[in-house]
């Protein structure tokens, strides 16, 4: 009976409910009101505009269910402002709208490891697919959604990588406050992107999407009514990307600590507000873009409709803009958890800190610039090629300062090969691959041959799996014992590193050789002289996908069945939130810590970073 | 820095480089993609071959590197001691800001003097800067879901759906498309050209001897992108020009029907979801 009473109120299941709801209310609504005139120019009988009100609608009542209304609701009726929703409880706020940074931590880091296993499921109905230059494992058009929910699945939900879990549940301890700046904007971002992710799932009952992740018009004017679950799904996730990045800047601008100045910022933070500036600046490009690409579908709009006035490129350009910051989004959370994990395991600080934050500014500001080197043999204006060949390289030289800051580190340091610490070390070696091949993709010449093919694949995969995905599990087995207090099984961690290192490169290696060959992007079939390429893959990325699986077992185990308490700080770290006992309390700190220096003071003696207002719990 | 350890992995860094990177040249260089199939071809592997043999040194670098500093500098067990608080070196940080700055540069320079020479086969839009001198004969490449055709404005507006162009002469290459975005890639030509709804898209290529190349769409088009690919044929001119008067011959009966030549279609009506 009292579970039963649980179970009724402002939660998850409320949520699915009101939004399951909300969507037939959408759907029936639109059709009452505009069915007959809009079948009327439609070649498909299918009246889309219900979809997109359906999903929207959906969306509203997921908010609703989960409590997002009842606050501006109570300040409407008088109440007095508050904070407080959810902060305390049991396991039932991890299910519902929590304003605590760390639970919405811990939320990202379960929400979107979920559908990063989805994705990674579809990888692998992919490379099944690709076993056999060409017998038909799957349908065209299923093969086609397959590729279009991985690549959309890892890029829409993954960017929020690290900045979801890592960065909201640790920017406010880094830097020395008891919450974010907009507590509820952060609950609604993980929120936004988990009903994103299902609405995206929700494709396949509408026939699936043919355009992959980067939804190319007039591709996606023409295609099933599928393509509205992925519209949605990506302007979600721009929102969510957007109030992510609004809530990191504004926090980390105005929160932070005493004495905590800007060259005493833990590089990761730089590496969250950089990120954050990129998210701000980007996304909302790229939910202009998918809005008039709905509106070119349900509206007869004609935005990117060549024929009536409209462009292909303006699709184009406004994707790319979004498009190539979006993949240092990806990458520079990556370049600054290295960066932050490698003084920890060589026991020495951090060399060259004003030249790693110079690193992470260039890439910011660069890649704003190098757009349209993926419209290199599109048909731009010729003489813009130069420059943009010219943008992308220079690139090389901030991702370089990063290099270098690392290695510098490393040199003559201590170092303990831990988990973290090897995935840390193989993010050099994969980075340097998937960023030695883009310098092939930036030479307008070279780029002729590898332009769409599965050289350029297996370089974004080398630079995103390599580069994010590696460093995502540096920070989870490197954090998680203190945002849990359990430790990780080591023993395992190392196989599953191990395996994952070795079958990664057994995986995308080869496509560089596939991708020379001629074989490219996303194709159904190919020439029968690549299969044996093509089998040595799959069967690599089956085992790759066995070692996530190693790596799910090893977590499940250890922090559900195992449950060994972990250490306040195992790793040694001189960092604030190793100071901390684990799980981290509340309120993070009794008093308000005072900085006198960065966190990297490795063989400098001296005290931790906190002199003054030690944290609850320091002994 | 420079006390020994430092200049041993600099030492053997440059004898490495030294070593590696003419056999990657001129060992790798000449099999690297996409073969001598034209003169745009020949291009790109040149500049493949540039590529690598830069990158060659790079990779040398941080291979030494790695393997000296994760067997030299690795903790031996027992308690946990501090290493050197070492934060800053000048030398270090001027010789990598330069280095990497002088390569990136000279990079972007060789690829803007590639570029310029003949545009190196890549689509070049409507406007195209990089002209190879001389004569030339234009060929349009009309994509559609989920073939290519191709057009002889010279030979009476010719429609067929295969791809036979002359040995030894330039050819200019006009690339659109009828309804998504496809592109048009030659791999063994080395030429590769988004094909755009209403864009006239300009690539060069100069052929050599005769050959069999194999066309592909290289841009996701939808359902049977994966089947979208057919082959063509370099021959030599006089055979070239027989076999356009028998197609000539074979197709008169449909020319009529064809729209006039132009350099971008718009056929009716268009197909759209909604």
């Amino acid at each position: 009976m009292t579970v039963a009473r649980r179970l009724v109120g402002f939660n998850l299941l409320t949520a699915c409910l009101l939004g399951i709801g909300g969507w037939y209310v959408g759907w029936f609504a639109a059709h009452a009101v505009t069915g007959p005139s809009l079948h009327f120019f439609s070649q498909v009988d299918f009246n889309e505009l219900s979809l997109v009100m359906g999903y929207l609608c959906g969306v509203l009542g997921f908010l609703i269910g989960l409590g997002f209304f009842n606050y501006p609701f109570a300040r409407l009726r008088g109440y007095p402002p508050s904070l407080r929703e959810k902060e305390t409880g049991g396991i039932g706020r991890y299910f519902g709208l929590c304003t605590d940074h760390k639970v919405v931590g811990i939320q990202y880091l379960v929400g979107i490891g979920l559908f990063f296993f989805i994705g990674g499921l579809n990888a692998m109905l992919i490379r099944t697919e690709l076993l056999r230059p060409d017998h038909q494992v799957w349908p065209a058009g299923t093969y086609l959604t397959l590729v279009g929910i991985h690549g959309s699945m890892m890029m829409g939900m993954m960017t929020s990588g690290i900045l979801g879990p890592f960065g909201n549940y640790l920017v406010p301890i880094l830097i020395g406050a008891r919450r974010m700046a907009f507590p509820r904007i952060e609950a609604l971002t993980f929120w936004l992107l988990m009903a994103a992710g299902a609405i995206l799932e929700t494709t396949i009952f509408f026939g699936g999407f043919p355009t992959g992740w980067t939804g190319y018009q007039p591709l996606g004017t023409q295609s099933n009514p599928g393509m509205e679950s992925y519209y949605i799904f990506f302007a979600l996730v721009g929102i969510s990307m957007t109030l992510l990045g609004l809530n990191m800047i504004v926090t980390i601008v105005t929160m932070r600590a005493p004495g905590l100045t800007w060259t005493r910022l833990p590089i990761f933070v730089w590496g969250v507000l950089t990120t954050a500036v990129l998210m701000v600046l980007a996304a909302p490009v790229l939910v202009a873009a998918l809005s008039m690409a709905i509106l070119d579908r349900v509206a007869q709009t004609n935005f990117y409709i060549a024929a009536q006035g409209g462009s292909t490129y303006l699709y184009e350009n406004l994707f790319w803009f979004f498009g190539h910051p979006e993949v240092y989004i990806v990458a520079l959370p990556g370049f600054a958890i290295v960066l932050e994990i490698l003084p920890v395991f060589a026991r020495k600080p951090l060399w060259g800190y004003r030249l790693a934050v110079g690193g992470l500014l260039g890439v910011t500001l660069l890649s704003f610039f190098v757009w349209q080197h993926h419209l290199f043999v599109s048909g731009i204006n010729a003489d813009l090629r130069p420059f943009y060949m010219l943008s992308t390289e220079l690139i090389s030289i901030p991702t370089g300062l990063t290099f270098i800051c690392g290695m510098m580190t490393l040199w003559r340091g201590r170092i303990r090969y831990s988990v973290p610490m090897l995935f840390c070390l193989a993010w050099f070696f994969n980075f340097l691959i998937g960023g030695l091949t883009g310098v092939f993709l930036s030479d307008t010449p070279s780029d002729t041959t590898t332009h769409g093919s599965f050289f350029s694949m297996a370089h974004f995969h080398y630079t995103i799996m390599g580069g994010l995905v590696f460093t995502f599990f540096a920070a989870i087995y490197y954090w998680v014992p203190k945002m849990t207090g359990l430790q990780i099984n080591e023993r395992l961690g190392k196989i599953h590193f191990w395996t994952m290192f070795l079958f990664f490169n057994s995986t995308f290696f080869p496509l560089f050789i596939a991708g020379f060959l001629g074989q490219p992007r996303r194709v159904v079939t190919y020439a029968h002289n690549l299969q044996f390429i093509n089998v040595w893959v799959s069967i690599s990325a089956f085992l790759l996908g066995g070692s996530m699986l190693l790596f799910l077992y090893n977590f499940v185990k250890s922090l559900v069945f195992d449950r060994v308490p972990a250490p306040a700080d195992p790793w040694g770290s001189k960092s604030i939130e190793w100071q901390l006992p684990s799980p981290v309390p509340v309120h993070n700190f009794d008093r308000i810590p005072v900085f006198s220096s960065d966190p990297y003071g490795y063989g400098e003696g001296g005290p931790v970073a906190v002199p003054a207002g030690a944290p609850a719990g320091m002994s | 820095m420079w006390s020994s350890p430092g200049r041993k992995v600099v030492t053997s860094w440059i004898v490495l480089s030294v070593i590696a990177t003419p056999i990657v040249a001129f060992v790798l260089g000449p099999h690297l993609p996409p073969g001598n199939g034209s003169a745009q071809a020949s291009e790109q592997v040149l500049a493949n071959t540039w590529m690598t043999a830069i990158v060659t040194p790079v990779i040398c670098l941080l291979l030494v590197f790695f393997v000296y500093v994760l067997t030299q500098f690795r903790h031996t067990g027992g308690e946990l001691v501090d290493g050197p608080p070492l934060r800053d070196d000048a030398q270090v940080r001027v010789w990598w800001t330069a280095l990497t700055s002088l390569t990136v540069l000279f990079l972007a320079g060789f690829g803007t003097f590639e570029l310029l020479q003949n545009g190196s086969g890549g689509g070049q839009g409507p406007d195209p800067i990089a002209i190879p001198g001389g004569p030339k004969i234009p060929v349009q490449v009309i994509a559609q879901q989920w073939q290519f055709t191709y057009r002889y404005p010279t030979y009476g507006g010719l429609e067929t759906p295969q791809l036979v162009l002359p040995a030894n002469t330039d050819i200019e290459l006009h690339v659109t498309s009828l309804d998504a975005i496809h592109s048009f890639w030659a791999y063994e030509l080395g030429v590769k050209a988004d094909a755009n709804p209403g864009i006239d898209n300009v690539a060069f290529v100069k052929t050599r001897g005769p050959r069999v190349f194999h066309v592909r769409c290289a841009e996701l088009c939808g359902l049977w992108h994966g089947y979208m690919f057919n082959e063509g044929r370099v021959v030599p001119m006089a055979q070239f020009t027989a076999w356009i008067e028998s197609q000539q011959r074979d197709f008169a009966p449909i020319l009529k029907y064809l729209p006039k030549y132009a350099k971008v279609y718009f056929p009716d009506p268009q197909r759209r979801a909604g």
